[in-house]
């Protein structure tokens, strides 16, 4: 029995993610409302940017900054890899918040012409407007 | 310099929609004038691409920030890749062509705006085909998707209505996309897609969870950005409901790049071998293609609406591709791979005439094609070697593409994606006679009235487009003739990959 | 519909956890991605480039490439939203003021504060672009802290008034010059005889540097373009998404 609690709690990261995840997805499907669905879209990449940067930690680890990094001639060989996080995630992750950010701005920029055009957000009432043309 | 062709076919259209996006705050005309420079630029860089790379056993690397591959991020150029961007900017110089024209008559005043966005597309779509960064796929992917989000939004009517579909279903394939990346990354601490193929095999890890349910996410979220039959819910809304302009660029290109890419994650990071490992899948997705061809055909063949029936055309052709790529064996892929190039100009040649017609006409319905023969001679014969193409009919293109389909599913034993293929040329040619009949058996008005044939006015269409349509479908016939050249030089990189 | 989303969502979802069984659990400092690149990252970003801020190092030098694109990301949105929501022919109704006004509407304190607030703020902004090689920071971060004190003021005055001071048109050009800063980084290694975005073959042109300097002193200029487009498109795209692209009365 600990056996398997420990199992699911060392990979805690891992549930939330995915709980997250799932709950965008549903968000982006099921929801009428667009404003909703791109709420959903929201937490939808904000589910992967935090599966992404979970698998960069190190317990006992300290930010990707080196250390006494102003003293020139710093040996390399004196650093241990396991006292700093993994940088590549964060890195990476920099780009998908920029990219996330990117896509909601344009998404609300043509929910916004939606809305001058059928006056509503509503996706049935958008397609009832669009049969009656 | 010529080291650096990859970067230069990059970075031309880049620098192109930099300055176009400043130039046209002034002068929004001088825009079509950068566009065509630097893609013309791209296209030169893409062809000495591809004369270098025939110079050499298997392709060859230009590592960016001069770092080592699996560090620093590598643009892997091989025969495959070399070909697809010849297509992708060919295809890309001729659609922007025609932009001016159907921009006059669609969107004046936002020539500044749609220039630099196309070229954007361009840029990533090039970058696509030349990463060999998984990660930096992604970045690329999301530039050419959000660029054409906004070439469709821009449109009228129902342009933005649609959109909004598209924006949903384009971020869920790219995010699949995304987490299948960091599900491989998790598996083997790398990002370089050379690097990542070697480390599975390595390790043995082909059999892994964390690799498989990788992979399903992948090929998933690609086949959400080709538009694959069950999920294409937002191709034929937002391609045939955005500008002409735009149109003509992202119906041959995005829906072939997405291909290609698939097919490059299937071959070159996930090797064969692993594939032939699950042979369900295989029977899954042909299972699929198959479905999608029929349902594509039959859904275009009820349309009446010119573009709408194009865009269920793309919808029947992407089964073609995403079927024959999972026969896996070396005419199935060879096909795949010819029809790629053969379909974006097959597709650019068929969306370009119907924007000519549409640009003379003033309609979308396929009524609109009567008296075409007498109207608009020319315009119609080059829209026809397009559909004669997407019939099959040699020597255009569409024939050998199909030819090598269909052996490869025979050699595969996949007995109902042959039945497909010839069930989906058979209604194509059914579509194409039925417009052949209208536009030239019947006139535009008394139709009855054989006594009195009317005097037609002949009513081209412009000359920007007809130009590149002119030049599409000589392509298309050239490109059939001169297939037994084409088929050689993707059987070079079919046989570099082990599929036997 | 919400069926068929119930549906989808338990299947993906179990295929997740199902999955997630085989990961590497929290923290764990030996799992694959913490060991292969990461490692080579952590001990050789410093010899390598001069940085001791290992993030900085590999966003715009390992990866440079990528992060070329992430700001031309941001360019992109930014253009894409004027050309949603922007109206063809625009009256000019911007006029140029020399201070804020005074006798707008609104409330005192608030105006003051921002007064007050928005040097601070934007110094503090350039010190995280300058200083991102040795703390936490960088060009994406410095440009969304000044994109915000522009935005912090169209809160507290009105969009009118400051689009007359950081116009559609100067946003364009600003976002414009800080990708071709980066760009022509990368272009201007290509023609001193290097490989795109390889900062070391800078040395020849950069004074009193050698290769990993060079490195180090490029990664910074590539920093400020980056911050330049931010700064100028994220303001933009918010100009244009509060006043529904007419530009004229915000929030």
């Amino acid at each position: 029995m600990s056996d398997v609690l420990t199992f699911i709690i060392s990979r805690f990261n891992y549930w939330i993610y995915i709980v997250l995840m799932m709950i965008g997805l549903y968000a982006m499907i099921a929801k009428r409302n667009y404003v909703k669905k791109f709420i959903g879209m929201s937490i939808f990449q904000t589910a992967i940017i935090l599966f992404y940067v979970s698998t960069g930690v190190k317990s006992g680890a300290t930010i990707p900054i080196l250390e006494h990094g102003h003293d020139i001639g710093h040996a390399a060989a004196a650093i241990n890899p396991d006292h700093y996080a993994n940088p590549l995630p964060h890195v990476l992750m920099l780009t998908a918040i920029v990219v996330g950010v990117a896509t909601l701005g344009v998404a609300l920029a043509v929910v916004q012409k939606v809305h001058d055009q059928y006056e509503t957000i509503e996706e049935p009432e958008i397609l009832f407007k669009l049969g009656q043309e | 310099m010529s080291e650096n062709l990859p970067f230069l076919v990059i970075a031309a259209p880049l620098f192109g929609a930099l300055v176009a996006s400043l130039v046209g705050w002034a002068r929004p005309r001088y825009c079509y004038a950068i566009a065509m420079v630097s893609l013309a630029a791209g296209l030169t860089a893409a062809i000495a691409l591809l004369v270098k790379v025939s110079g050499t056993v298997s392709g060859y690397e230009y590592r960016l920030g001069g770092w080592p591959p699996p560090i620093g991020i590598q643009h892997w150029v091989d025969p495959l890749s070399a070909l697809i961007l010849v297509v992708i900017t060919a295809v890309a110089f001729l659609a922007v062509m025609s932009a001016r024209a159907n921009l006059q008559l669609e969107l004046p005043g936002k020539e500044r705006f749609v220039y630099p966005l196309m070229l954007l597309m361009v840029t990533g779509l090039s970058g696509m085909t030349l990463t060999g960064d998984a990660f930096n796929l992604y970045v690329l992917l999301e530039i050419t998707s959000l660029s054409s989000y906004a070439l469709v939004a821009i449109g009228r009517g129902r342009a933005a209505a649609s959109c909004l579909n598209y924006i949903i279903m384009g971020t869920i394939g790219a995010s699949f996309y995304l987490l299948g990346v960091g599900y491989l990354y998790l598996k083997t601490g790398s990002l370089n897609m050379i690097d990542l193929r070697q480390i599975m095999i390595a390790g043995d890890m082909h059999g892994s969870q964390t690799v498989i349910t990788g992979f399903i996410l992948i090929t998933v979220g690609f086949w959400i950005k080709m538009g694959l039959y069950p999920l294409h819910g937002w191709l034929p809304n937002a391609y045939s409901f955005a500008p002409h302009a735009a149109s003509n660029l992202m119906a041959p290109l995005m829906t072939k790049v997405s291909v290609y890419v698939s097919l490059r994650m299937m071959l070159s990071v996930f090797t064969p071998d692993f594939l032939a490992v699950h042979a369900l899948w295989a029977q899954t997705a042909l299972l699929v293609a198959t479905i999608a061809i029929i349902a594509g055909s039959l859904i275009a063949y009820s349309q009446t609406d010119v573009k709408k029936l194009l865009c269920y055309l793309v919808v029947a052709e992407v089964g073609y591709m995403a079927g024959g790529m999972w026969l896996m064996n070396r005419a199935g892929i060879t096909g795949t791979i010819y029809h790629i190039a053969a379909d974006a100009f097959m597709t650019c040649c068929l969306f370009l005439g119907a924007s000519g017609l549409i640009a003379s006409t003033g309609s979308r319905h396929i009524r609109s094609f009567r008296g075409a023969t007498r109207r608009m001679p020319w315009t119609f014969a080059a829209f026809l070697v397009g559909g004669l193409s997407m019939i099959g009919v040699p020597p255009t293109c569409g024939f050998f593409s199909k030819w090598f389909l269909i052996q490869g599913a025979i050699e595969g034993g996949a007995w109902h994606f042959v039945a497909a293929l010839i069930f989906s040329s058979l209604i194509n040619a059914l579509i194409f006679f039925r417009i052949i009949e209208l536009a030239y058996f019947k006139d535009v008005e008394h139709e009855d009235d054989v006594s009195h044939p009317p005097q037609v006015q002949r009513n081209e269409a412009p000359w920007g487009i007809r130009i590149p349509l002119f030049i599409t479908s000589v392509v298309i016939v050239l490109l059939g003739v001169f297939s037994p050249r084409v088929i050689n030089w993707i059987e070079r990189f079919v046989d570099s990959v082990g599929v036997t | 519909m919400k069926v068929f989303a119930f549906v989808l969502v338990i299947v993906t979802g179990i295929m997740l956890v199902v999955t997630a069984a085989d990961f590497p659990a929290w923290g764990d400092a030996h799992s694959p991605p913490n060991q292969y690149l990461s490692t080579h990252y952590i001990t050789q970003a410093e010899h390598e480039t001069a940085v001791p801020n290992m993030v900085t190092a590999v966003l715009a030098d390992y990866r440079g490439f990528d992060t070329m694109f992430e700001t031309a990301v941001v360019f992109c949105a930014g253009l894409a939203i004027a050309a949603i929501l922007g109206h063809e022919k625009k009256k000019r109704y911007v006029v140029r003021r020399k201070a804020l006004p005074k006798t707008e509407e609104g409330d005192i304190i608030i105006r003051m504060a921002t007064r007050f607030l928005v040097p601070v703020t934007q110094l503090f902004a350039m010190y995280v672009i300058a200083h991102g090689h040795h703390s936490p920071g960088g060009g994406f971060q410095g440009g969304v802290i000044l994109a915000a004190t522009f935005i912090l003021m169209t809160l507290a005055f009105d969009l009118k008034t400051i689009l007359g001071r950081f116009s559609e048109k100067m946003t364009l050009i600003w976002a414009n010059v800080g990708l071709f800063i980066y760009a022509g980084i990368g272009v201007l290694c290509v023609l001193l005889g290097s490989r795109f975005l390889e900062y070391s073959a800078l040395h020849k042109i950069l004074p009193g540097t050698d290769e990993i300097m060079a490195r180090s002193h490029s990664m910074l200029g590539v920093e400020i373009g980056v911050a330049l487009t931010v700064m100028s498109m994220l303001f933009a795209i918010y100009a244009h998404l509060v006043s529904k692209g007419r530009l004229e009365d915000g929030l």
